[in-house]
């Protein structure tokens, strides 16, 4: 199929960035929609252009690295799949796609669809861990947790630190992010012990690195190729109404 | 302190002081609505009200607070909202997200600015001063608010205007409802779109309750 492309295009993080057009050519059906992009690549580095730069790793929807709004929906917007998932044949022969990187003031763009999520990181060192010695590897079943609460606390941590709940947030909100982190250690028992100063000081760099508040409008957990459901922010409110306690 | 300056603390206050404000406007319903149960009820209702004399104050500096802060909050919120996300894209689809949750300040601020017009309209009356002027005691001694209220919504502007206002109402109780209990930690995942749509349900009785009260005297359903 033949493709037309609308490509966010910017040289550096001060510089001023545009949609370029760009013709896909021959793109198959099976092909990963980064590999669609490297094919684009290659008759750009041909052509003597430079490249679109866009952020990838593992390619297995695992990582996080990839980071795209397609059509107005990060990842592209297929349910729980991350944008190297996505496969062309979720498109049509004459498509126009729009192509563009997170939008965020938290996440500066360093070039084209390439953005810095560095603040995500900076959220998770104000208290996404706990501090407890661990010790060796301690006996099964020593340290007792109902499955109900072991599944609440995995699905939480499904969470890939991708930045697409930042991306499709009106306000630009980590509230999704944050929460999954909150919820998943303030469950389990060595979650606990820091559970009230790790539900303010997250929310706090939260804001203080730039992203807005939550108002409840729920894009992100459409937008979530893990599937992180807007409980865990119920859940991350009433860990904050319990730190006051 | 980190109630008022923290992210999830002044959300819980939005939630809190929107949720006391709902308390006030189910009140103020169940007293309008005393118009359809014939001329008397509001008037007797009116005279039960003042009757109270400086609680009635002291509940209007409390709506004043609730009010003082539930607007600075919002406005707040969107001024850092919006600047958290300075650019916008060329193409965003809504996944999920309702026209009500986008448009929270905008209703918002057409409910503050009709809050002020039906406060100089009915409170401090310097307005529609023609349909104002027939609250005059009755032979019973009542002041005839009825009349008042009656003459006022013959006019069609008047009760377009009033209409107008709880459709906005009806908008931001259909985002901020069903937000309190998100807002409280009181979701658990399936309850979400029970409570989303409870909550439309619940904003939708309180709009139409509302321009029932207009509507019934412009369209002479019930007379002066």
């Amino acid at each position: 199929m033949n493709l037309t492309l609308h490509v966010w295009r910017q040289k550096g993080p001060e510089a001023k960035g545009e949609l370029e057009t760009y013709q896909a050519k021959n793109v198959s059906e099976d092909q990963s929609f980064l590999e669609m992009l490297d094919d684009v690549n290659e008759d750009l580095i041909k052509a003597g252009k430079d490249p679109i730069a866009f952020d990838h790793d593992c390619r297995e929807g695992i990582c996080g690295m990839c980071s795209q709004v397609i059509n107005g929906k990060p990842h592209g917007g297929q349910e729980r799949t991350t944008v190297c998932q996505l496969h062309m044949r979720s498109f049509n022969d004459g498509d126009e796609i729009f192509i563009e990187p997170w939008r965020a003031k938290a996440f500066p763009i360093h070039k084209d669809l390439i953005v810095d999520r560095n603040a995500l990181e900076v959220i998770m060192q104000a208290g996404g861990f706990t501090s407890c010695h661990t010790g060796g590897v301690a006996d099964g079943n020593a340290l007792l947790i109902p499955k109900p609460v072991a599944d609440y606390a995995m699905d939480a941590a499904e969470c890939i630190g991708c930045g697409a709940c930042v991306a499709s947030c009106p306000n630009s909100s980590a509230m999704l992010f944050t929460s999954a982190k909150v919820a998943q250690l303030a469950v389990l028992p060595q979650g606990k012990g820091e559970a009230k100063a790790r539900v303010k000081n997250m929310t706090e760099t939260m804001l203080s690195e730039g992203f807005g508040n939550c108002t409840n409008h729920y894009e992100c957990q459409e937008a979530c190729p893990k599937g992180i459901n807007v409980k865990f922010i119920a859940t991350l409110n009433r860990e904050y109404i319990k730190s006051f306690c | 302190m980190h109630l008022i300056t923290s992210s999830v603390g002044r959300k819980l206050l939005m939630a809190v002081t929107g949720m006391m404000l709902v308390g006030f406007i189910t009140v103020h319903l169940l007293g309008n609505l005393s118009i359809f149960a014939g001329s008397e009820a509001i008037n007797i209702y009116a005279e039960k009200l003042h009757s109270l004399g400086p609680i009635v104050w002291i509940f209007r500096l409390i709506m004043l607070g609730l009010f003082a802060v539930h607007i600075a909050l919002g406005i707040q919120l969107t001024m850092e909202n919006s600047s958290a996300s300075p650019e916008a894209y060329a193409i965003k689809a809504r996944l999920k997200t309702t026209f009500a949750a986008e448009s929270m300040i905008y209703t918002g601020l057409i409910l503050l600015a009709f809050l002020l017009y039906h406060l100089l309209h009915f409170t401090v009356q310097v307005v529609h001063t023609d349909a104002v002027a027939t609250l005059q005691p009755l032979v019973n001694g009542r002041l005839n608010v009825f009349a008042m209220v009656g003459n006022s919504f013959n006019s069609a502007f008047v009760s377009i205007a009033y209409v107008v206002a709880m459709c906005a109402l009806f908008l931001h109780l259909s985002h901020g409802l069903q937000s309190f209990i998100q807002t409280l930690g009181l979701n658990n995942g399936p309850s979400q779109d029970k409570v989303s749509a409870i909550g439309k349900l619940v904003a939708i009785f309180f709009g139409l309750a509302y321009i029932a009260i207009p509507l019934a005297f412009l369209f002479h359903i019930v007379k002066i």
